[in-house]
């Protein structure tokens, strides 16, 4: 896949157009506990992306049909704004929306200790409110800081990140431009303490060098993240603060 | 709140975060052990009592045990039971033989509405957490008046304090009645001034208990409340 050819990403300095360097993610800030009526809530910006995430629950799942009797079910809504782009989004879920909400449930679900909670349901609201490429990573994130500030058990606080290829060439963290006009997209959920990967999505074609480098980046940037969400949480309540 | 928050470990953790090698200690609630590691698996304080190892979380849903005393508000109404909603993820299940009033069939709802207000204790909650309370017994009765608040159940140790010391302090320096359920749930009965004041102090609670400056921040509140202020 040749991408649009003529459309240049990379300046002749080696530097990307926004002038980061090839394995270089764009700045994050991340606040737990934003929202008082959820049971655990965060925002996080990751550029200009900003993702708003809500934890309700671990309650009583309805309707009964999908209630699991060993087990709680996790129920994402991930929705963008009609305000977050530059095109207005029709309200309501679409087919992406849908897709997204699905992974980030399944990947939710094997961090989640979801075995603790038979028969409920943990309810998990994604909501961007400014999109930049790169807005189910940041809803990721944004959701495992929710359900840590919700005290839901987890086996480690899973981050999302998302490295790509514009002009041959890996980078890390995908802006808008280089989302739209580069030649491939690799988002992933990682547990930084184990090393795992929870979640996995590939547009356009990697070799497996690439690849590789790829997933280097995303390990790194997720080790980066980590730090800050931890502190986040951290700064929520340790102290005097609140 | 706890042992390790008043010693001299104070170590917040958040989920996945290594507490210490595995070896020779026991694992204990909010911790996993993994690969000879003990990991927590909740955001909250590293709590260390007798090699067992445990993290007393910040934040957690109520979950019912039996024998616990809850204020429980009544969320529907068959015509022989009532579905409690205990602040928890499930409904309360209360049958109108363990109802301290003799109650026809079909007759709950001349007792009991949605919305009112009971003292009751968990009589069984089995493994699939169907939960049925009880309201025969010693105190357990409809609560008509009265205020209700909550405060998170991290919390309820707090505002009782050592042996019930700082509940009892509340009580006196209020005047009012105060009954803290094992579900987060305070009730408060007395007159309108101390009730105003209790209120004061539970939302000391809610938005300080996790912290180490509560005691001094609640005596500081002891010493503006109006009985005080009248003696």
């Amino acid at each position: 896949m040749a991408g649009y050819g003529d459309v240049k990403l990379l300046r002749d300095d080696g530097l990307r157009l926004d002038g980061r360097k090839l394995d270089e993610m764009r700045p994050v800030t991340i606040e737990a506990g934003i929202l008082p009526a959820a049971d655990g809530s965060a925002m996080v910006t990751q550029g200009l992306n900003v993702a708003v995430a809500a934890v309700y629950g671990p309650m009583e799942a309805h309707p009964r049909k999908i209630q699991r009797q060993d087990r709680a079910v996790i129920d994402v809504r991930y929705n963008m704004a009609p305000f977050s782009t530059s095109d207005r989004i029709r309200p309501g879920f679409n087919r992406r929306s849908r897709e997204i909400s699905k992974v980030t449930a399944e990947a939710l679900e094997s961090v989640v200790l979801v075995e603790r909670y038979p028969r409920s349901k943990i309810r998990v609201e994604i909501e961007i409110l400014a999109a930049e490429a790169g807005t189910r990573c940041a809803g990721l994130t944004a959701a495992a800081v929710a359900l840590a500030d919700a005290g839901i058990p987890m086996r480690d606080l899973l981050v999302g990140v998302a490295s790509g290829k514009v002009e041959d060439i890996v980078v890390l963290d995908l802006d808008k431009a280089e989302d739209n006009y580069g030649q491939a997209d690799l988002p992933v959920g990682i547990l930084p303490n184990t090393g795992e990967v929870a979640f996995l999505q590939m547009d356009g074609d990697l070799s497996p060098d690439e690849f590789n480098l790829a997933m280097e980046y995303n390990f790194k940037a997720a080790a980066e993240i980590h730090v800050i969400m931890v502190d986040a949480l951290k700064r929520r309540y340790e102290g005097g603060e609140k | 709140m706890s042992n390790g928050q008043n010693g001299a470990e104070l170590r917040l953790v958040t989920p996945g975060m290594a507490i210490g090698p595995s070896a020779g200690m026991r694992v204990g609630s909010g911790t996993l052990a993994q690969n000879d590691t003990i990991i927590a698996t909740r955001l909250g304080w590293v709590k260390q009592l007798n090699n067992t190892v445990s993290v007393d979380p910040i934040n957690s849903a109520y979950m019912p045990r039996s024998g616990d005393l809850i204020v429980a508000t009544v969320a529907e109404v068959r015509n022989n039971l009532w579905f409690m909603n205990v602040n928890g993820p499930f409904q309360g299940l209360l049958p109108m033989s363990l109802a301290p009033w003799k109650v026809e069939f079909g007759a709950a709802r001349q007792h009991m509405g949605i919305g009112d207000v009971v003292l009751a204790r968990v009589q069984e909650v089995d493994e699939c957490h169907n939960v049925v309370l009880t309201m025969k017994g010693v105190g357990l009765r409809r609560l008509n008046q009265g205020s209700i608040h909550s405060i998170p159940i991290t919390h309820i140790e707090r505002l009782r304090g050592e042996g019930n010391a700082t509940i009892q302090r509340l009580r006196e320096v209020c005047d009012c009645r105060i009954i803290v359920g094992e579900n987060g749930r305070v009730w408060v009965d007395g007159d309108a001034e101390g009730m105003a004041w209790a209120r004061q102090a539970i939302d000391l609670v809610q938005t300080s208990g996790h912290k180490n400056t509560f005691e001094a921040e609640l005596s500081a509140l002891e010493n503006n409340a109006p009985k005080n202020g009248d003696a």
